[in-house]
């Protein structure tokens, strides 16, 4: 619809009801669009399966143990001593995304934190990889043994999900 | 185009149809009387090998849908089921999973044919184009397909190709988790992704109807890239020409098709995707399918994610801007000397990034596949809109008649006798 400038400077009833029709139809589509993307998101009944308890009197030190959480893998380790002092000696100036073993751990002997490569989410092996946190088989991406992110493509550090220490021998995630 | 004569049905009924509906006439001028430049060889054949293995994954599909399961814990059994139990089962199995591979093969031959021979460049921008959108959808639709067998390997494929999508700053793990329907690929992923794969070839149909359609007005290329002038010399029917020889183009491809299904089923399987699918545990050596290999090897060519998921991105979608990158006018390699030396430097790059994305990451890999990619990009980028400005291209033919026949006088003239 071409506007003259007279049009433009006075205008009338019927070019109020074109902008008022159009701008309601465009609020219309809007609302009736949302609920077709929204019921893709995650659903309720993926929304309630949020925590999980761990028993952590059955995983010995130096064990990793992998742990399903909201579908996905989380990392349960026992850190022996030297594998803590790795971790906290290491200055922050080495590290991509600067954090220190402190910030990820409640208690030093247990380390946890996601299973998924912050690269494309495949799940890292323990024990593997130059500073023998864990090693990405998908893309060489290389972590300590304070999950963080060393060598590769990964962007970040193996994220921490939030958990509480129930006992000194269950934790629960989420 | 000129010289579709108009068509007319012989009896009273389809005169009587014709005149509501002219859909005979449509065929009748799409498919029969269809001019087509006489001089057009062997790849020009890949286009009919594309629509038949459309159709052959179509009607597989639709038959493999009504035996499989869609969902985490019933994918993979129902695929083992539709193998051992289900009356030729097998047989559709094998026929889907490698009329994909076929299907990659042939769309492949029929893109580097599109390039050789220039067949991107005006009048025909749009028909690349839409065939651009093609190759897009039938990407997707392989990958959803290959998730849906529910093994190792069907599961971290889905895991890497959809946290592509976490690259994107601020929103990128709203969007995987919108695409994931959880906090991981799952259940609902599973079954998004079946529902998608279902609708996808059909959607892949529609754009080959406006890809045809486009074909039809601008006309096909050829070998020598020059437009049809005259419709009595430089062209012959489509039917009975072409129809016969798409035939028979398409019975050797099937030949090629029927070896792979009867004879190597697996080979182009992962071992990997026999074991089901489990959330906690990637495969040691993870490879997408073969006709992806070329983009996951620029993919992890780069040490950072975001640059190597926009280079990803940015190796296909530059193909859809190829009239505009190759400025020579000159249309077919046949007479453009050092494009015919690059364009297969070209191929080199293609397939070397494809051999190097199924090779395990080493220091002397990653270097290769740095510079590999650098030359994929290096010829869309810069040699397609240099060469096109500084190349001295051999004189074109006047006309295809001409070009078709000074190809035959010299047969002539050393046998002038021999009796035809």
């Amino acid at each position: 619809m071409h506007l003259s400038s007279a049009a433009i400077e006075n205008p009338n009833r019927r070019d109020f009801l074109y902008i008022a029709t159009a701008a309601v139809g465009a609020v219309g589509a809007a609302a009736v669009a949302w609920p077709l993307v929204d019921q893709m998101n995650p659903d309720a009944s993926t929304l309630a399966l949020a925590s999980i308890e761990v028993d952590l009197s059955s995983i010995a030190e130096g064990q990793i143990v992998v742990v399903k959480w909201r579908g996905g893998p989380v990392f349960v380790r026992h850190r022996t001593k030297k594998e803590i002092d790795d971790a906290v000696n290491t200055p922050l100036s080495e590290l991509k995304d600067p954090q220190t073993d402190q910030e990820r751990v409640k208690k030093p002997e247990w380390l946890i934190v996601s299973g998924v490569c912050t690269h494309l989410g495949c799940v890292p092996l323990g024990h593997e990889g130059q500073y023998e946190g864990w090693k990405c088989p998908c893309h060489g991406s290389v972590y300590d043994t304070s999950g963080r992110i060393r060598q590769g493509p990964a962007p970040a550090n193996l994220p921490v999900p939030e958990y509480t220490f129930l006992s000194d021998t269950r934790v629960k995630i989420g | 185009m000129s010289g579709s004569p108009t068509y007319v049905p012989k009896s009273a009924l389809g005169r009587w149809f014709e005149s509501r509906l002219p859909i005979m006439g449509l065929v009748h001028s799409s498919f029969v009387a269809f001019p087509v430049p006489r001089n057009l060889n062997y790849l020009w054949t890949f286009g009919a090998i594309l629509a038949v293995m459309l159709a052959a994954q179509i009607i597989t599909g639709i038959i493999l849908a009504m035996h499989y399961v869609p969902s985490a814990p019933a994918a993979f059994a129902s695929v083992e089921h539709i193998m051992r139990d289900v009356n030729y089962g097998w047989l559709m199995r094998y026929l889907h999973s490698n009329g994909a591979s076929m299907f990659f093969l042939a769309v492949y031959v029929h893109m580097f044919r599109g390039i050789y021979y220039g067949s991107y460049k005006a009048p025909r921008e749009v028909l690349w184009i839409l065939g651009v959108i093609i190759y897009l959808l039938m990407m997707a639709t392989a990958f959803m397909g290959y998730v849906l067998p529910w093994g190792s390997m069907s599961f971290a494929g889905a895991t890497v190709i959809t946290n592509l999508f976490t690259a994107i700053p601020l929103v990128g793990t709203g969007v995987a988790h919108w695409l994931w329907g959880g906090y991981a690929v799952g259940d609902p992923t599973l079954n998004r992704f079946f529902s998608l794969h279902y609708l996808l070839p059909f959607m892949i149909v529609g754009v080959v109807i406006l890809h045809v359609w486009a074909l039809h007005v601008a006309g096909q290329n050829n070998p020598d890239g020059v437009e049809v002038q005259n419709v009595e010399r430089d062209t012959v029917a489509f039917t009975p020409y072409a129809t016969i020889k798409d035939l028979f183009g398409v019975s050797v491809f099937l030949i090629l098709y029927a070896w792979f299904v009867f004879y190597i089923p697996t080979y182009l399987l992962d071992a990997d995707n026999s074991v089901p699918a489990n959330p906690l545990v990637t495969p040691a050596h993870i490879v997408p399918e073969w006709y992806l290999l070329p983009f996951y090897a620029i993919l992890r060519a780069i040490p950072n994610k975001l640059v190597g998921v926009v280079a990803l991105a940015a190796a296909i979608i530059l193909l859809a801007f190829l009239p505009w990158l190759d400025t020579s006018k000159v249309k077919s390699g046949k007479y453009r000397p050092w494009f015919r030396v690059f364009f297969w430097l070209f191929v080199v790059c293609c397939v070397g990034l494809g051999y190097l994305g199924s090779q395990e990451v080493s220091d002397a890999s990653t270097l290769a596949a740095r510079i590999l990619a650098v030359g994929y990009f290096a010829f869309l980028l810069v040699v397609l809109p240099v060469l096109g400005l500084v190349e001295t291209t051999k004189p074109i033919p006047a006309s295809i008649a001409d070009a078709v026949l000074a190809k035959a006088k010299p047969a002539e003239a050393a046998a002038p006798q021999a009796s035809r």
